[in-house]
C-alpha cells in the first residue's frame, strides 16, 4: 500500500517533468532533422512558465471547468496505471479525460474550436479500439487486468502479442498528434484550422491542457514499455531504450508524413487494428 | 525565469505587397531559424505574445487588426514590420490607407526597412522582449487592483429576452460595427491625410492609448 | 390480512387491467385523470417495490414457485389469445395488411389446438417470482410507472401541438397501463403457456401504440412492427408447442435446468426462445420496428424501448443463457448480438433526429446486452443484468427529456440543441446525466462494458471483443458529439420558456436521481441484486463479479465527477478570467455567431456536428445489414434444428 502511494506521488511529481523533457527533445531532434539548431531542451517549460504568468482569457465560464477536469483525469488515469490498477479501468478513465477536452472545445462556440472537437472525437473513434485491444492483449499474456501482475510475467509480453505493438505504435502517432494525423490541433504551420481543440483557450488554461498532454505521454510511453517488461530487472532498461527508440520513430513519421484526410486516418487506423491486433488476437485464442 | 523566453508570435498582413510577409517567414527557415529563442509563429491570437503587422492598415482590416489585439492576452507586444506597417509607407497616399499600424493599435516597437531585413526583424523581436517583460511586472499589479475580473458569466448565462443588449455584452472595442464607421468617417473627413512623422522611433505608449484596459476598468465599475 | 407475495404479485398482474379500464372511462384530460393515474401508478409502484425488496431480501434459493387454480386463469388465457388474434385480423383487414392474419393464426391457432385437445401438460406450476423476476418487477414497477405518470402530462401538451391528430389520449394511457400489466404476467409466469400469451399481449399492445396516430406512416410502421413481432410469437408458439408434446416439460424453469450436452433436442425450443427473443430486442435484422416506433408520441417510445417491450427479449435470452454456454445458438446469439452493437453504432453517427439517435443506440446497447446472455458466462450474465438496469434508467430519462424539449423548442433534432444549457438549463442537465449515464466512465454503462469485454475475453471469442471495442469507439463519437451540443454556451441567447409541467417533473428528477444514486450504489446492487441472480441462474455459488479494488476505483471516479464542478464553485477557479469572443479569424461579428464578410455584411455562422453520412449513411449500411444479419439467423434455426433431428 505504502509502495502505491509512493508510486502514485512520484509519477504525479516527474511525469510532468519527464513529458517536458520528452517534448523538448522531440522539438529539438525535428530541428536538427530539417537542419536547423532548435530551441533549448527546455523550451516546453519555458512555454508553459510563460502562459501560468499571462492573463487568462475566457470564452465562458464553463470552459476552465472541463480543462481541469481533463488535467485531473489525466493524472488519475496516469496515477491508476503507475499505481498498479486495472487496465480497463484505466482505458475508460481515458476516454473520459478526453471527452472532458472535447467538451472544453465544444463549449466555447468558436468555429476552429467545434472544427477540432469534433476531429478530435474522430480520432478518438480511431485509436480507442486499440486501446482497449492492447488491455485486453496483456490479459491474454499474463492472466489479468492488473498492472501489477502484468509486470511479473516470466517473458515480454511482445513476443506475444507483436502485432498488438504494431497497431499501438500506429494509434501512438494520433495520441500524439503527430503529423500525417495531427488532425485536432496542429504543432507546427499547419494552421487551417488554427489550434482546433486549444483554439480558444488561453493563458493559464492553456498551461493546464500543456501540462496534462505530459502525463498523457508519460503514460503512453508507460503502455509502450509494458510490451518489453518482464521479471528480469533488465527488461527495464530494454524496454526504456525501446521507449526512446520508438518516440525519436515517431518524430522521424512526424517530420516526413504529410497530413492526410480524415477519412483515410479512419479508415487506415481501423484497417491497421485490424490486420495486425486482430489477427494476433485471433491466434492467440486458436492457441489456447 | 524571463517569459520572454517563449515569445510566440501572430502575423498578421493589414494590405502589404507581400514582401515583408516573405521576409517574416523567411525568419522561420533553417537559415535564421527564429525558434531558438522559442519563437513559435501560431496563428491564434489567444495564444500569442506578439503581434507581428505587415503594411499598411487599410479600412477593411483596422477592425481586424482590433479584435485579434483585444483577443489577445497581457502582456503582449505590437510590433510594426516594414515601413508600410509604421506609417503607411508607399502606399500612404492611398484613398483606403490610414496609415501605419499605429492608427490602430499601440505599437511598441517600429522595425524599418522595405522589405523588411529578417536580421532587422529578429532584433525588433528582441527588442520587444523586453517590453514584453516591463509591461508583465505591470500586468502583475494592475492585477491585483483587480483588473480584469468581471466576470461576464453570469451576464451571458442568465439572461432573459429583454435583458438582452449587445453593447453591454463585450468591451465597446470589439463591437466591430463601431469600428468600422470610424474607419469609415475618418476616409470621408480626410481626402488628403494629414502628414505623419516621417521617422518611426515614437515610444510605444505614446503612439495611441490602449483602449482594451480602460474599456475593461469601465466594465468593471 | 396479511399480504403474501403472490397475492402482491396477481394485484400486479391483475391492477393495471383495472386501472386500463378506468383511464378508458375517463375521456377528457382533467385534474382527476392525472389523479387516479397517479394513486393507480404509485400504488402498483408501491407494490412492486414492496415484492422486490420481499424477494431480494431472502438468502439462498427464493423457491417461489405458486400453484394456483389453473383451470380457471388456463380459460381465461384462452379466450384472452383468440379476442387478441381476432384483433389482428379485425385490423388488419381494415388496413388492408393481410400477411399479419396469417402470421397471427399460424402463431395462435395450433397452441389453441394444443390447449383443447388437451395435448397440454398441466406443469405444476404457473407463477414465479425468484431473483431475476425481483429485479425486473422492480424496473417495470418503477421506470414503467413513472413513464405512464408522465405520460398523464405529456399527452395534454402533445394534443396541444398536434392538433391534426384526434385527441383518445384515454385510449393510449389504458394501452400503457395494459402493457405494464402484461409485462408483470411475463416476468413472473413459469408456465410457458402463460408467457406465450402475455408475450401475445405485448406485441399487439406496441403495435395499436405505433399506430396511434392513425396517420400513413404510422400505420406502416405499426404493421411492420406487427408483423415482426408476430413473427417471434410464433417462434415462442413453437417452441411451447415443442415441449410440451416431445419434451413433457411445460414451464421455463424445467427447461432451464436441463443440461444441454445430455439432451440435444432441448436446444430446439431453446433455438425457437432466442429466435424471438431477438425479434422482440429488434436486434439485427429485425430492428426496423423499432425505428418506426418513433412516430408514436414520446411515451410509447420511452416505454417500448427503455423498460418494458425490448427488455423482454433479453430477460429470455438471460432466463435460457445458463443453456446457451458453448452451445452452437449461443455462438450464433453473441455474433448477431455482437454486430447488431457494432453496426448499429455506426448507424446513430449518421442520424440527427434525437429520437433517432437514442432508438439506434437502444438497439445498438441490446446488442450487447444480447451478445452479454448469449456468452453463458457468469460475468456474461451480470454484465447483462447490469445493463439492463442502467439502460432502462438513462434511456427512459433521455427519451423523456427529449420529448420535452421538442414541446419546448418545437424540434428534437440534435442540431436544435445547439447550446441547450443556456436555452433550457433544467433539461439540459438532466439530458447531460442521461447521456452521462449511457456512455461515460463512472457511470454504470460502462462498468458493465467492463464486465462484458471481460466476459467475452474469458469465453475466447474473438470476433464479439472485435465488435465490442470498434462498437465502443463509435459509441463515443455518438454520444460525445451530442454532450457537446448540449454544452455549447452561446453569448447573447436566452432561456426559452420551460413549459414542462409538474407532472412530468414528477417523472423526471426521481429517474435522474436514480441514475445519481445507482452510480454510487452499484456495488452494494452487485451484491444484493445482481449475484443471487447469477447464484439462482447457474444453481451455484458465483465468486464476486467485481473485485474490491476496481470498486473502490470506480468510487473514487464518480466522486470526481461530482467534486470538479462543486470544488470550481467553491474555490472560485476562474473568476479572474477576462471574457472575449470565440476566435472567428479576427471577424468575429461580436456574438460567436456572426461574422463579418468581405463585403462587410454581417453573416451567420454556424458549425454542424460530423454525420458522415457518406461513409456509412442510413441509405449505404442498413439494407446490407439487415441482410447478413438475416442470413446469419436462417443458418442458425437452420443448423440448429435440423441438426437436433
Amino acid at each position: 500500500m505504502v509502495m502505491t502511494i509512493c508510486k502514485v506521488v512520484l509519477f504525479i511529481l516527474l511525469a510532468p517533468i519527464l513529458g517536458g523533457l520528452m517534448e523538448g527533445l522531440d522539438r529539438v531532434v525535428s530541428a536538427r532533422m530539417q537542419g536547423r539548431q532548435g530551441p533549448p531542451l527546455l523550451q516546453p517549460f519555458y512555454d508553459v512558465y510563460k502562459l501560468l504568468a499571462k492573463q487568462t482569457t475566457v470564452v465562458n465560464s464553463i470552459q476552465i471547468l472541463f480543462v481541469i477536469a481533463y488535467l485531473v483525469f489525466t493524472i488519475f488515469t496516469g496515477a491508476l496505471f503507475f499505481g498498479g490498477g486495472d487496465m480497463l479501468l484505466l482505458f475508460f478513465a481515458l476516454s473520459m479525460s478526453e471527452v472532458m477536452m472535447v467538451l472544453a472545445a465544444y463549449s466555447t462556440n468558436g468555429p476552429y474550436s467545434a472544427l477540432g472537437a469534433n476531429r478530435e472525437l474522430l480520432q478518438m473513434m480511431c485509436y480507442e479500439p486499440m486501446i482497449l485491444l492492447v488491455a485486453i492483449g496483456f490479459y491474454e499474456v499474463g492472466g489479468s487486468f492488473m498492472v501489477n501482475d502484468l509486470v511479473n510475467v516470466d517473458a515480454p509480453a511482445v513476443f506475444k502479442i507483436p502485432g498488438m505493438l504494431i497497431g499501438f505504435l500506429f494509434i501512438l502517432t494520433i495520441k500524439f498528434r503527430k503529423s500525417p494525423f495531427d488532425m485536432s490541433t496542429s504543432h507546427h504551420a499547419h494552421q487551417e484550422m488554427v489550434k482546433g481543440l486549444t483554439s480558444d483557450i488561453s493563458g493559464n488554461n492553456l498551461a493546464l491542457y500543456e501540462i496534462a498532454e505530459w502525463y498523457d505521454e508519460v503514460l503512453m510511453m508507460g503502455i509502450l514499455a509494458m510490451f518489453f517488461i518482464c521479471k528480469n530487472p533488465i527488461s527495464i532498461v530494454v524496454a526504456i531504450v525501446c521507449c526512446i527508440i520508438f518516440y525519436l520513430m515517431e518524430t522521424l513519421i512526424d517530420n516526413v508524413f504529410p497530413r492526410v484526410k480524415y477519412i483515410v486516418m479512419l479508415v487506415s487506423s481501423w484497417v491497421v487494428i485490424l490486420v495486425t491486433a486482430g489477427t494476433n488476437l485471433l491466434i492467440l485464442s486458436v492457441i489456447h | 525565469m524571463k517569459i520572454s523566453k517563449s515569445p510566440w508570435v501572430l502575423h498578421y498582413d493589414g494590405s502589404s505587397c507581400n514582401g515583408c510577409d516573405i521576409e517574416v517567414l523567411a525568419t522561420m527557415t533553417p537559415l535564421y531559424d527564429v525558434e531558438r529563442f522559442g519563437i513559435i509563429n501560431t496563428g491564434n491570437p489567444k495564444h500569442a505574445d506578439v503581434l507581428l503587422l505587415t503594411g499598411g492598415i487599410n479600412a477593411q482590416t483596422a477592425p481586424v487588426v482590433r479584435q485579434l489585439y483585444n483577443q489577445m492576452p497581457d502582456p503582449k507586444v505590437v510590433i510594426a514590420c516594414g515601413i508600410c506597417s509604421c506609417d503607411g509607407g508607399i502606399f500612404k497616399d492611398c484613398y483606403n490607407i490610414l496609415g501605419g499600424s499605429d492608427k490602430v493599435v499601440p505599437v511598441d516597437v517600429y522595425v524599418p526597412g522595405c522589405a523588411v531585413r529578417p536580421e532587422a526583424l529578429i532584433d525588433g523581436v528582441v527588442k520587444a522582449l523586453a517590453i514584453l517583460e516591463e509591461k508583465r511586472v505591470k500586468v502583475k499589479e494592475s492585477m491585483k487592483q483587480g483588473y480584469c475580473t468581471v466576470d461576464y458569466s453570469k451576464i451571458a448565462v442568465r439572461m432573459k429576452a429583454e435583458d438582452y443588449d449587445p453593447t453591454t455584452q463585450y468591451d465597446e472595442v470589439l463591437t466591430e460595427e463601431a469600428l468600422r464607421e470610424q474607419a469609415e468617417a475618418k476616409i470621408a473627413q480626410t481626402n488628403k491625410p494629414a502628414p505623419k512623422p516621417a521617422a518611426p522611433a515614437a515610444p510605444a505608449a505614446n503612439a495611441q492609448p490602449a483602449a482594451a484596459p480602460k474599456k475593461d476598468e469601465g466594465g468593471n465599475a | 390480512m396479511t399480504i403474501t407475495i403472490p397475492i402482491a404479485v396477481e394485484f400486479l398482474i391483475v391492477f393495471p387491467f383495472v386501472m386500463a379500464v378506468l383511464m378508458f372511462c375517463i375521456k377528457k384530460a382533467s385534474l382527476l385523470r392525472n389523479i387516479i393515474a397517479g394513486l393507480g401508478g404509485f400504488s402498483i409502484m408501491a407494490i412492486a417495490i414492496w415484492v422486490g425488496v420481499q424477494v431480494l431480501s431472502k438468502t439462498g434459493s427464493t423457491k417461489n414457485t405458486y400453484i394456483t387454480n389453473a383451470e380457471t386463469y388456463d380459460h381465461l388465457i384462452m379466450g384472452g389469445e383468440i379476442f387478441l388474434m381476432c384483433v389482428v385480423i379485425f385490423l388488419s383487414i381494415k388496413y388492408k395488411k393481410y400477411y399479419a392474419i396469417l402470421l397471427s393464426l399460424i402463431g395462435t391457432l395450433p397452441v389453441l389446438w394444443m390447449d383443447i385437445t388437451g395435448n397440454a401438460i398441466t406443469g405444476k406450476s404457473h407463477l414465479r417470482v425468484d431473483y431475476l423476476s425481483a429485479v425486473m418487477i422492480l424496473i417495470v414497477g418503477i421506470v414503467g410507472i413513472l413513464i405512464c405518470i408522465y405520460a398523464c402530462g405529456y399527452m395534454k401538451d402533445y394534443h396541444n401541438h398536434h392538433v391534426e391528430v384526434e385527441d383518445r389520449s384515454y385510449y393510449f394511457l389504458a394501452l400503457l397501463f395494459v402493457f405494464i400489466g402484461a409485462m408483470f404476467g411475463l416476468i413472473s409466469s413459469d408456465n410457458l403457456g402463460w408467457v406465450y400469451f402475455f408475450w401475445e399481449i405485448t406485441s399487439v399492445c406496441s403495435f395499436l401504440l405505433i399506430g396511434y396516430t392513425r396517420t400513413q406512416e404510422a400505420i406502416d410502421n405499426s404493421f411492420r412492427a406487427l408483423w415482426m413481432n408476430l413473427l417471434g410469437g410464433c417462434g415462442v408458439g413453437f417452441g411451447l408447442m415443442y415441449c410440451n408434446m416431445s419434451l413433457g416439460i411445460a414451464n421455463l424453469s424445467q427447461l432451464t435446468q436441463i443440461v444441454p450436452r445430455t439432451n440435444m433436442l432441448v436446444m430446439i425450443p431453446v433455438t425457437l426462445f432466442a429466435f424471438a427473443a431477438l425479434t422482440k430486442s429488434a436486434q439485427f435484422p429485425f430492428s426496423r420496428w423499432l425505428l418506426g416506433a418513433m412516430v408514436a408520441p414520446t411515451p410509447s417510445s420511452a416505454l417500448l424501448h427503455s423498460a418494458t417491450m425490448v427488455k423482454i427479449g433479453v430477460y429470455m435470452l438471460i432466463r435460457l443463457s445458463p443453456m446457451l454456454a458453448g452451445t452452437f445458438t449461443g455462438v450464433m446469439i453473441t455474433v448477431i448480438g455482437g454486430f447488431t452493437f457494432f453496426a448499429a453504432s455506426l448507424l446513430a453517427i449518421t442520424v440527427s433526429d434525437g429520437k433517432k439517435v437514442l432508438a439506434y443506440s437502444t438497439i445498438s446497447n441490446l446488442g450487447l446486452i444480447t451478445a452479454c446472455a448469449g456468452t453463458g458466462t457468469t460475468e456474461g450474465v451480470w454484465a447483462a443484468t447490469m445493463l439492463i438496469l442502467f439502460h432502462a434508467v438513462s434511456k427512459s430519462l433521455l427519451f423523456q427529456t427529449v420529448g420535452d424539449i421538442e414541446n419546448c423548442m418545437h424540434s428534437r433534432d440534435v442540431e436544435d440543441m445547439h447550446g441547450l444549457i443556456i436555452k433550457l438549463p433544467r433539461l439540459a442537465f438532466i439530458m447531460i446525466i442521461g447521456i452521462c449515464g449511457m456512455f461515460m466512465a463512472p457511470f454504470g454503462m460502462l462498468v458493465s462494458k467492463w464486465a462484458a469485454l471481460k466476459s467475452f475475453v474469458d469465453s475466447n471469442s474473438v470476433w464479439l471483443v472485435l465488435f465490442l471495442v470498434f462498437g465502443s469507439g463509435s459509441t463515443l463519437f455518438y454520444w460525445a458529439k451530442w454532450l457537446g451540443k448540449i454544452c455549447t454556451v452561446i453569448h447573447q441567447s436566452y432561456e426559452l420558456e420551460d413549459i414542462t409541467p409538474r407532472s412530468e417533473m414528477i417523472s423526471l428528477f426521481p429517474l435522474t436521481t436514480m441514475i445519481v444514486v445507482m452510480c454510487f450504489a452499484f456495488p452494494w446492487m452487485s451484491d444484493h441484486m445482481i449475484q443471487p441472480v447469477l447464484n439462482e441462474a447457474f444453481y451455484k455459488k458465483i465468486p464476486n463479479v467485481i473485485g474490491g479494488s476496481d470498486v473502490v476505483i470506480m468510487m473514487i471516479m464518480v466522486a470526481m465527477i461530482f467534486i470538479i464542478p462543486i470544488g470550481s464553485r467553491v474555490l472560485s477557479i476562474g473568476k479572474r478570467s477576462k471574457m472575449t469572443m470565440s476566435y472567428v479569424a479576427g471577424v468575429n461579428a461580436g456574438d460567436d455567431r456572426h461574422y463579418i464578410d468581405s463585403f462587410g455584411k454581417e453573416r451567420p455562422l454556424y458549425m454542424s456536428n460530423w454525420y458522415m453520412t457518406e461513409y456509412f449513411g442510413e441509405d449505404k449500411l442498413l439494407a446490407p445489414c439487415i441482410v447478413i444479419s438475416a442470413i446469419i439467423v436462417i443458418i442458425m434455426l437452420i443448423i440448429v434444428i435440423g441438426g437436433s433431428i
